[in-house]
């Protein structure tokens, strides 16, 4: 695949694009977020995205803030401006600056000849130097030399100095210290750039009023929030990269709304308080979801959160929900694979294996956010859709929405909002009745009513992963298994209505359909319009749940030809939408990036370009 | 596994439990277990420790894992809620369920394939976590359902029907209970009611996690000569010295019990576990003097039966995690979610 050519910096407003290469574990990660976060405040779009190892110090990291007034913050691969501050990478990043770009180094130390490059700007600035002058503390030294280079950042590029202290103040508010000495390393940077270079660069920023209405969050906050608004009593979990933060943040959250206080009367006893929930950190991603399997059963909302390994751990309790029918939540965040992969970096390389996750015949619900907003929106309508359908429902995260920071609108609730709890028979409704079996009595959605543990011993029943009748009995007859198979097949298909619609974009006159799913929606977006700018006019349809509804299905028929975006090597999705529509597979060209970092409209368009001409 | 159900013969008139219950309302199917074994003993030892209870049977869950011994739950108690899941993972599901409703009675039934082996990791957690259920373990050393092969609790020269003796260390359930911070074992064999009755009855009174590791031996693939897990190999072997009744809160102490019960725990809910002709020296609270008894009978050659440790000090899985008092599946919703209002509060934090 070949790429376009690297842009040319010329004189840009809020359209420019930065790279900092960091050492992992110096501190580098606040003083980039602070930078994309004063960026937010200034009211322009932004994204920070963190390309980081999976270590812990020492090895190579980049942070990458792109800035769009359009809104399209997807990777840019393009960098207007490169800080370089990793010295065993100072080569590769040399040259990833487009032509007329510039660097920001360490003038500490000279620069290796070898590395100059005629088209691009140096800008040396001895952090390391003036932080030795300036802190006495080896460690702060350190540190301080982030805080310092985002400060001669704030100058390059016209971050607004002001928005930038307030959100020290903010963030130090109890560590006045602290607070101190950060805002003098970042006067240091800012000083010495305002004093030695041209400022701001031609590319810069100038205050808008494009975020009033939005936040800046990560995907997994926004899934915790999902899951504490939606009821969520149990959680079950096993730590693993890039999920924890969903339980962790669940966690902050329960403590912070689900803790009650209670008064003792007893002036010597003192105030206790009671958790309405229970957090389990299991010993593994089995026990996770045999937990969320056990708390679902008896009525609770429960979730677990996870990457692609431990849905491989789940699989077989996967299966026994599935045919069982109980309901479950699991969080998929989605890391590059096989195997343990690359663990810090994203991919969606789970959907077939969730779409039919455990042996046998099953089939699941899946959910796919493309955002922090969604991750929240979807998180709650997941647990519906599991109680209404009795099921295993997927939220198909991936890395890029649950770890980086996305500007989204405000997340909202709706205080009406009433939980689907589904077809749950209760002792009032058990007494009205002759005889319950649990796998009869299915309504237009093919649902049967269950009852929860505790219940009338007229609802008691036996759950049983081997083969059962309509009755709940235990079967080897063919007929009286394949009615209860067939049954969940049919049930599965009736939630296609119930998941979240597709996104579909038209464009007058187009003859092709960009189709693709979760974290790829903006660089497909872009990419539809750098496509029309060259000519070639495309529809746009992201899915965003499984069973896909009938629409899917004649998108593809109505264009002439589609491609199917999406981050994994076997195209997936392509798959999935050919063997569930019945569409003609040969209709749906494939494009594809894989290696583990956030998807670039540039990669769209250019493989949209050269494959057009292909047969 | 298919279930018979079981001819329901009137043999009036039978006795009846404070619920106004028979014991035969506290049996289930018909097993279909082979005729002899020691699981089918189990089953009624367990009954009858419910009925004697007179616990509602709706407010009783039970849960298995895969393997003879789990087929057992349908057997017993036919109007408690069952859930036979997955090979190993019948602790995960009882936790669960603990979690979401602490209001019922839970009793899982294992065997030695299913707990210490395939799911071994989940039986030492949910040990370490206290969860409040009884935890069944009926042991025979062997796996019946795949035909006689060794389990990981076969004693060393301890030889299959077919094959091979047994040249790996066992796995002692007990033993790694004390390990692991247990706070209810119990070793009984299944041939012996008297004792395993009110052993069953303790472990649903205890406040935590109750472990019962039944020696139940397999008459089709382990009740041979060199078999370790036999019934003539525990007749033989068996040192019944840590005898115990338990009685109930509601119940006054029965003159048939001595008097000079060498040790009496008074259990959370108020009733009493008695120990009665229990060896000199011995102190079913003390972890170390527990863990040494059983060593010494062990390099005897014999096997120590009876409630070998209790501790009913130690906080169960709720009590650890500060959770209400009813179940939280009883929640309302109103009291779980923050509203709208709260959550455009909250919003500033990500600006």
């Amino acid at each position: 695949m070949t790429m376009t050519a690297k842009s040319v910096v010329g004189s840009r407003v809020n359209d420019f694009s930065i790279k900092l290469a960091n050492v992992n574990g110096t501190g580098s990660a606040s003083a980039n977020s602070l930078l994309v976060q004063a960026i937010f405040r200034m009211g322009i779009p932004v994204s920070g995205k963190n390309l980081f190892p999976s270590n812990i110090q020492g090895l190579p990291t980049w942070y990458e803030i792109r800035v769009n007034a359009s809104g399209y913050t997807a990777r840019a691969l393009d960098y207007d401006l490169v800080v370089a501050m990793n010295s065993q990478t100072y080569a590769e990043d040399i040259d990833e600056v487009s032509s007329g770009g510039y660097v920001l180094y360490d003038s500490s130390w000279p620069l290796d000849a070898k590395l100059a490059r005629e088209d691009i700007t140096f800008l040396g600035v001895p952090l390391a130097a003036m932080c030795l002058e300036n802190f006495a503390k080896p460690r702060e030294r350190i540190l301080m030399k982030n805080v310092a280079y985002a400060g001669a950042v704030v100058a390059l590029v016209g971050v607004d100095l002001e928005v930038v202290a307030s959100l020290l103040a903010e963030t130090y508010a109890r560590n006045e210290a602290l607070r101190d000495s950060n805002q003098r390393a970042l006067r240091l940077g800012y000083d010495y750039a305002k004093e030695n270079f041209e400022c701001p660069l031609a590319f810069h920023l100038a205050p808008l009023d494009k975020n009033a209405d939005s936040i800046l969050i990560d995907g997994n906050t926004a899934t915790a929030l999902g899951c504490l608004y939606a009821g969520a009593t149990v959680a079950a979990w096993y730590p693993i990269t890039p999920a924890t933060a969903v339980m962790d943040n669940f966690t902050r959250l329960c403590a912070r709304y689900r803790r009650v206080k209670i008064d003792s009367d007893d002036p010597n006893v003192p105030a206790s308080f009671q958790n309405n929930y229970l957090i389990i950190q299991a010993e593994d991603e089995i026990a996770s979801i045999g937990m969320v399997l056990g708390a679902s059963w008896s009525g609770a909302r429960a979730f677990t959160s996870t990457s692609g390994p431990g849905i491989s751990l789940m699989s077989e309790l996967l299966g026994l929900a599935y045919y069982t029918e109980i309901p479950a939540v699991i969080v998929d965040v989605q890391r590059v694979g096989p195997s343990t992969g690359m663990p810090t970096r994203t991919q969606q390389g789970d959907i077939l294996m969730c779409a039919y996750a455990s042996h046998g015949d099953t089939k699941h619900i899946l959910l796919f956010p493309a955002n922090p907003h969604e991750c929240f929106d979807f998180a709650a309508a997941s647990f519906d859709l599991a109680e209404r359908f009795q099921t295993p429902v997927f939220l198909l995260s991936d890395l890029d929405i649950g770890m980086n920071d996305w500007v989204v609108p405000k997340l909202e609730w709706d205080d009406a909002y009433v939980p689907d709890r589904g077809r749950v028979l209760r002792d009032e409704d058990l007494s009205e009745i002759a005889e319950f079996f649990r796998y009869s009595g299915e309504d237009h959605e093919f649902v049967t009513p269950r009852t929860l543990p505790g219940s009338h011993a007229k609802g008691a029943y036996f759950v049983r992963g081997s083969g059962h009748d309509k009755f709940g009995h235990y079967t080897e007859t063919p007929d009286e298994y394949q009615e209860v198979v067939d049954r969940l097949k049919l049930k599965h298909a009736a939630a296609a209505s119930h998941v979240p619609a597709p996104v579909v974009l038209r464009r007058p006159g187009a003859t092709i359909g960009l189709i693709t799913l979760g974290s790829c929606d903006l660089a497909v977006r872009e990419a539809i319009d750098e496509l029309a700018e060259q000519g070639l006019v495309a529809d746009f349809m992201r899915v965003r749940g499984f069973p896909f509804v009938a629409s899917v299905r004649s998108f593809v028929e109505e264009h002439e030809r589609c491609f199917v975006v999406e981050q994994n090597r076997d195209a997936q999705l392509r798959s999935l939408i050919a063997i569930e529509t019945g569409v003609d597979i040969e209709k749906m060209k494939s494009v594809l990036a894989y290696g583990g970092y956030p998807l670039s409209a540039k990669q769209v368009v250019d493989s949209v370009l050269t494959q057009r001409e292909m047969p | 596994m298919p279930s018979i159900v079981k001819p329901l013969i009137p043999l009036s008139p039978l006795p009846k439990n404070e619920l106004g219950l028979t014991l035969r309302d506290y049996e289930g199917a018909m097993s279909t277990l082979c005729a002899g074994c020691g699981h089918d003993s189990v089953t009624a030892a367990i009954s009858h420790a419910f009925f004697e209870l007179s616990t509602p049977p709706h407010r009783i869950a039970k849960l298995s894992g895969i393997g003879c011994s789990s087929k057992t739950p349908t057997y017993f108690v036919r109007g408690a809620h069952g859930f036979n899941s997955a090979h190993g993972r019948m602790a995960t599901i009882a936790t669960g369920a603990n979690a979401a409703n602490r209001e019922l009675t839970y009793i899982g039934i294992s065997g030695d394939g299913d707990s210490l082996s395939i799911g071994l990791g989940h039986l030492m957690h949910a040990i370490r976590r206290n969860v409040n259920m009884v935890y069944v373990i009926e042991n025979n050393g062997v796996y019946g359902l795949t035909k006689g092969q060794l389990s990981a609790s076969a004693d060393i020269g301890s030889s299959p029907k077919k094959g091979e003796p047994n040249l790996l260390a066992p796995i002692d359930p007990i033993m790694l209970g004390l390990t692991l911070g247990a706070t209810f074992l119990a070793r009984c064999f299944s041939g012996d009611k008297e004792q395993l009755i009110p052993i069953l009855k303790a472990a649903v009174a205890h406040h935590g996690f109750a472990l019962i590791d039944v020696i139940s031996p397999c008459v089709t693939f382990n009740d041979h000569e060199s078999s370790t897990k036999s019934y003539k190999f525990f007749r033989e072997h068996e040192v019944k010295e840590v005898q115990a009744d338990f009685v109930p809160l509601q119940v006054p102490i029965r003159a048939t019990i001595p008097s000079d019960a060498a040790k009496a725990v008074t259990m959370h809910d108020g009733s009493v576990m008695r120990f009665r002709s229990v060896p000199e020296g011995y102190d079913p609270s003390d972890r170390m003097k527990v863990e040494e008894y059983i060593r010494d009978r062990q390099s005897r050659g014999e096997i120590a039966t009876g409630l070998l440790y209790l501790d009913e000090s130690g906080p169960e899985l709720h009590e650890l995690n500060h959770t209400p008092k009813e179940g939280l599946n009883t929640l309302p919703f109103a009291t779980l979610c923050p509203g709208a209002k709260e959550l455009a509060t909250m919003q500033e934090d990500f600006r």
